[in-house]
This record gives structure tokens, sequence and C-alpha cells, in this order.
């Protein structure tokens, strides 16, 4: 699956980019409150190092809101985020992206919707996109509508278009949720590359197969809080918060 | 109410005939009208969707008045465009009144906020769609504007013609502006009027039936093409 | 992709101007004449103007309201020649500077028709104004144009002449459409109701259904076309030239018997009477 030309336009930004590092990531005293519900309850995280990040926990944890809050789709009500040390700027932001649960995709063939990345960034070019397109396998599919392809299709269409911009941050939301174990497999592999690539991946899930397949450290949140940040492998043989025990033995309802 | 046989034997009497006053008539009604629509989209659409997404004090209200537009009479349309076009008036010296040009004006006028309402309502669908993923993108509101304009095109398509229906349909405010010229301003509504003033109520409503035919093949030509986008996927 | 919008708005706005037919009007060689249906919708203008236009190559493009309308069209300047019926509007058009003079051209006559049943007794009544007041007294169902045309004008001066307040009536018995001649006689055919209307009209009117001519031939119900050119002094874009051309061919003897050799079914519709009219404007 690894490919020489896509790590050049993957990696592009990282590599190249004379900006400065984008990590760490820094979250501190971050809340979020909606319709006076508080969902995000005073997170403080630091994402310093390369890799993979993997946020678990329960449902309406508040991990979704968490990512939107890092990659600044939502503000928070209090608290501070900053990236490289920096400000969340749109410039910033523009060396992020972000996979939703549900792809939203253009209604336009597969090929466009790399196109209309491609262009954003000022990189238009066949090569590259039929290089993306060949990454996450869909290079027979550029002519079709993207809305007639499979849900797995749709979300690798999707990863393709996040890897287009050459991202040294990406998010990705709970991406194969609702995805066959192949298609599940198929992403797993593309993010994995991409991490070993050296951008900087924050994985939502509350599959703990997954989680423990991908993750370099991971994130657990419970109710808007952050109960625990370690290394992967320690989190999942010795969880250090009761919920976290419990969450990984299947005793909270997911 | 023999007028209902008679209307449709004179209809297509008028049609297999290729009557040439009837053609020119129809032809003036097409440029007219469909004129009128293409400015009408040039303006509208763009304003559609920078209602659609903008966020500003005041939207609320643009968007009540848009609405309430849509219901404009045709003759106070007219009337306005006869005062403004009048040798009297402000715009008397381009001497548009009473020419093809002052008819597409008058509708123009009268079918943009019908375009601007429906085609915000329509991106606006689509930006709810769009608009998260856009923002994680970092794309700019004019390519997001042009993007969602695009991505909307078979929907606005389906406005615009709501639009040119309207515009053809019309006779309150072409009458008023164009004066019913023959060779120069008749157009088919203004034709029936005519008719229908002469009580000729069989030809009257056989010009009718021959703008209704009109209005079937121009929809059902657009819904062909529709069809076959939705085949696609595209809407 | 901004550019492909932008690109079809060009386009857009390109197919509008091209779309754009010569603008008869802007061509020098045309006139807008401010007319009334009455003469327009007897098919009168069809006859005539290709004649004058084949003489002189000069278009004449009719715009057909009712009278009141057309003088205020003319008075703001949207036509070059006013040809209407309403004797006392077109002198204080010209009385008050908008029009240069004013001629009478031809005439017609008014008529009251009406269903055959005539529930207010009038067919056959040789004086108008007393059919009128039979009318009157009867109630019966009087549809008016209602619309300040020469029509609407003649009719409420007989009325005054009657001694008749009709407006206090209107909604009841008497029934203003506010809509031209045709239809109001569409209007009247279908409530059964009595309609003055001039003679031109009814004779090319379609849509007659059982109704008659109850009253006609008496004086008051004649009616007198006049011409009269737009002042180009109040309105410097009329246009002056071609106008008068018109005017003067009308009011000549070729111009005369164009009006004269229209017929709709065998029937004369409009009598030309512009040299006696030369002739008492001399007394």
């Amino acid at each position: 699956m690894f490919d020489a030309a896509l790590y050049a336009i993957g990696a592009l930004g990282a590599m190249t980019g004379r900006s400065p590092p984008i990590l760490p990531g820094e979250a501190h005293g971050l809340v979020l409150d909606v319709d006076g519900q508080r969902l995000i309850d005073g997170v403080d995280l630091r994402l310093a190092s390369p890799g993979v990040t993997v946020i678990m926990g329960p449902n309406g944890a508040g991990k979704s809101l968490l990512l939107r809050l890092l990659h600044g789709l939502i503000p928070p009500t209090a608290g501070r985020i900053s990236w490289g040390g920096g400000p969340l700027s749109e410039a910033v932001r523009a060396r992020q992206a972000m996979v939703f649960q549900r792809p939203v995709l253009l209604r336009r063939s597969v090929a466009a919707n790399i196109d209309f990345v491609l262009k954003l960034r000022g990189k238009a070019a066949a090569e590259r996109r039929d290089a993306l397109l060949d990454h996450v396998g869909l290079v027979d599919h550029a002519a079709l509508p993207a809305r007639l392809l499979s849900g797995g299709e749709q979300q690798r269409l999707a990863l393709a278009r996040a890897l287009a911009i050459g991202p040294e941050v990406l998010f990705l939301d709970e991406p194969t949720a609702s995805l066959d174990p192949a298609s599940m497999q198929r992403i797993e592999q593309i993010v994995g590359a991409a991490g070993r690539n050296g951008t900087k991946i924050v994985f939502v899930t509350h599959e703990q197969g997954q989680a423990k397949r991908l993750a370099d450290d991971v994130v657990f949140l419970h109710r808007g809080r952050i109960l625990e940040h370690t290394a992967a492998d320690r989190f999942f043989d010795r969880p250090e918060s009761e919920a976290a025990r419990d969450y990984l033995a299947g005793r909270i309802l997911l | 109410m023999h007028e209902l046989g008679d209307a449709f034997a004179i209809a297509m009497a008028l049609v297999v005939s290729a009557d040439s006053d009837l053609l020119e008539i129809v032809g003036l009604s097409l440029r007219v009208s469909v004129s009128a629509m293409l400015v009408s989209c040039a303006v509208a659409l763009p304003l559609g969707a920078v209602v659609a997404i903008a966020r500003f004090p005041g939207r609320g209200a643009v968007i009540v008045v848009l609405n309430a537009l849509m219901g404009l009479p045709p003759v106070v349309v007219g009337l306005l465009v006869y005062l403004m076009l009048s040798n009297a008036g402000p715009f008397g010296g381009l001497r548009l009144l009473y020419t093809p040009t002052a008819m597409i004006i008058a509708q123009t006028i009268l079918i943009t906020p019908i375009i601007a309402a429906l085609s915000r309502q329509v991106i606006e669908d689509l930006h709810q769609e769009y608009a998260e993923q856009f923002r994680s993108l970092c794309v700019p509101a004019h390519t997001a504007m042009a993007a969602l304009l695009w991505d909307a095109r078979y929907s606005l398509l389906t406005v615009a013609l709501a639009g040119f229906g309207r515009a053809v349909a019309e006779v309150g405010a072409v009458i008023i502006v164009g004066g019913n010229i023959n060779h120069l301003t008749r157009v088919m509504t203004t034709a029936i009027a005519l008719e229908t003033s002469k009580g000729d109520l069989a030809l009257a409503l056989a010009l009718g039936i021959v703008l209704l035919a009109i209005a079937l093949l121009v929809n059902s030509g657009v819904m062909a093409l529709r069809s076959t986008s939705a085949r696609h996927a595209y809407v | 992709m901004t550019s492909r919008v932008l690109a079809f708005g060009v386009a857009a706005l390109a197919a509008v101007v091209l779309f754009q037919p010569g603008t008869a009007r802007a061509a020098d060689r045309s006139i807008i004449l401010q007319s009334t249906t009455s003469t327009a919708n007897s098919g009168l203008y069809d006859h005539i103007l290709p004649i004058f236009e084949r003489k002189t190559g000069i278009k004449v493009n009719v715009v057909a309201v009712g009278t009141g309308q057309a003088i205020k069209n003319a008075r703001n300047g949207d036509g070059d020649v006013l040809l209407v019926h309403a004797k006392p509007a077109e002198l204080k058009f010209v009385a008050d500077g908008y029009g240069v003079a004013r001629h009478d051209v031809m005439y017609n006559d008014f008529i009251v028709v009406g269903p055959p049943s005539d529930p207010a007794g009038v067919a056959g009544i040789k004086k108008v104004v007393d059919a009128f007041e039979k009318i009157a007294a009867a109630k019966a169902v009087f549809a008016s144009r209602g619309d300040n045309s020469g029509t609407h004008k003649k009719e409420m001066r007989l009325w005054r002449k009657a001694g008749l307040s009709v407006t206090d009536a209107s909604g009841t018995w008497y029934r203003e459409t506010g809509s031209g001649m045709g239809a109001t006689l569409n209007v009247g055919v279908g409530m059964g109701a009595y309609v003055m209307t001039d003679r031109a009209t009814w004779i090319s009117f379609k849509n007659k259904g059982s109704f008659k001519i109850l009253v006609e031939g008496d004086d008051d119900l004649f009616n007198q076309y006049g011409v009269i050119l737009v002042n180009p002094e109040k309105h410097p874009r009329v246009r002056a030239k071609a106008g008068q051309a018109f005017i003067d061919w009308i009011l000549s003897e070729e111009g005369q018997q164009a009006i004269r050799s229209y017929r709709l079914d065998g029937q004369q519709l409009f009598f030309p009477n512009a040299e006696r009219v030369a002739q008492g404007k001399a007394q």
C-alpha cells in the first residue's frame, strides 16, 4: 500500500513546508457548553509526538466534540487551543484535515472530488489525483459519480481527499463505524501508512480492536473529561481509572 | 361551451399551419422570457447563495422580504418600469418604452425575487450538508458559493424554470411596458388578452393552449435532463 | 469552479444582448401612435397602416389603450401621435400645451346593446337619454367601462344629461368593469347587462351571444375621433416630422379613402370627416 508518489503528496507540507512545526497541539482548560449543558468539561491535552493518538470513550463522552474543537470547527466556550505554540489560526487549520463519520462528498465525480481540494490548495495535477485514487484503490472509479460508490469506497474517497491537502494533522471521527470488516481494514491500512509517513493522526473510535491495532497513545474521555492519556499498551494492560476498566470490560454501554 | 372544442381545433390548425404571425409571437415570448430568466439568474443565483451562506445582521429580514416579493403583482412591476422608462421618467432618454427590452426589464424584476428566494432555500439545504466539510477544508466563501451553485445546478434549473414559467405567463407587466404592439411587442399573453377583448374566445383559448404546450415542452426537456442526472446521482 | 460560474454569468448576459431584436422604436422611420382599443380591435389599423407604410416607409406602432390612458401616456411623451375619441379631453390636452393641434379624422356612432329579453324595454327607443332613464328606473343591470376611456366619458355625459347619478348605484345594477370595451362586452354578455359600445367594436366583436343592438341612430350617440401631434416643445424626443407626416396623410383624401374602404362583414365601420371639421374650424 505504501506508495512513493503518495508519500511525496501526503507529507509534502511536513517535509518541505517552511512553516514552523505544527506539533505540539495543546488544549488548556477546554470547556464547551451547548444549551446550558457542559459537554466538554475542562480538558487539558498535549499531543506532542507524531504517530496515532486514539481518543476512546463511551457514547456521549464528547469525543467528536473534542476532535472538532482541536480542528477549530467549533469554538470552545472557555479554554485555549494552540498548535506549534501558536493560536489555532486559519493557516494552521489549513494544514489539518478531517474525515467525518459520514463522508460528505461533493455531487461530482470521484476525480472531481479530489480535484476540488487539489485546486483549492493550488496543487491541481492529474498525476497527483491519480496517485491518490490509486493509493485508496479507486482509480478505476475515477469517472463515477461519488455518490454511486459503496459506503466503504465513499469513506476511502473522503480519506483520499483529506490526504490530498497533504495534512500534517489528520483527524478521523469514527470513520469505520458503519463499514464492513474488509472496508475497515483498508481504511486502517491507509491511515496507518499516513501515520508512518509523518502525518499526526488523531483517531476517534470506540472499537477496541481497532484502537489496539492503530494506537500509539490513547486518550480516554468520559463525560467530557480526560481520565487517562497514556501509551496504548499501558492503557489496555493497566487502565488506571475505574471508568476505563469498566469501559474496556464492556460494563459501560457504548 | 363549444369554444373549448373550437379552441383545440384552432390551436391544432395554428400549429400545423405554422402561422407566421403565431411563430413571431411565440418567438418573442420565448426571447423575452428566456432573456429575463437568464438576467435574473445572473443576479438572483449569487444573491440567493450569499443570503444562504452569509450570516449578517438583518439576514432574517432580507429572507422575509425576498419571500414576500415573490408575490409581486405584475401590474405594479409594469407600472414602476413604465414610470422609469417613460419619456417623463428618469430613464426616458434610453427610449426603451414599448420595446422588447422594456418587457425583459419588467419580467426580470418580477422573477428575480422568485429565483433568489427559491435558490436561497436550495443552496441553504445543500450548505447544511457541506458546511462542516468546507470549514474543515478552509474553503474560502466565494469558492464555497461557486461550489454550492454548481453542485445544486439541477435543483437550480428547476428554480430557474419556475421563474421562466412566471415570466412567460404574466401579462400585466408586459402589456403596460410593451404596449402589445403588433409585430414589435406582442407576446403570447398580450395576444391572448387582445383576442379575449375582441370576443374571439376560441382563438384566445387556442393561443392559451399553444402557450401551455410550449411550457410543457420546456418543462419536459428539463425533466429529461434532470432524470438523466438523477441516474448519475448528481442530484 | 468560480470561473465556470462566472463564465455562465457572462454567457447569460451575452445571450441577452445578442437576443435583442433590432428595436424598431430606435429606427427613425417609426412612430408610436397612442390610440384606443376600439380602433385597434376593429382591425382598422391593420387595413390603413400598411398603405401609409408603403407610401412613406414610416412604421406606425399602435399602443391600444383606453382614451384616458392614451392621453396620459401622451402627456408623458410616450407617443408621437394621439388618435382618440373624447373631444373635450383632447381639446384640454392641446390647450395645456401637450398637443400641437387637434383635427377631426372620422366618426362612427355608439350603440346600446343588450339581451333579447330587454328587461327595461328600451328596444327601438329613439333617444338614448330616454333609454338610460328606463334602464335606471328598472334597475336593469348595466355594464360600464368605468375606465375613464372615451366611451366611458361619453356614457357619463349621457347619464348626466338624463339627470341621473349612476355612480351612487355602482355595485348594484350599475356595474363598472374598469376594463376595455371588449372585456366589458364579455362581462355584459356574461351577466345579461346593457352595454354602451362603439359600433366598430361591436361589429368586430365575436362573443356577441344572443345580444342585439337595442338603441342606435340618436345624434347624442355620435362618436368623433380626433388626431393630435404630441408637442415636440414639451417633449423633444417626439418624432414630430414622421408624426406630422402621418397626420397629413390620414387627413388627406388618400387617408380618408383608406378609412372609408375598410369594411368588416360588408359594413363600413368608420366614416371619414376630416374636411368637414376643417371647415368647421374655419367658421
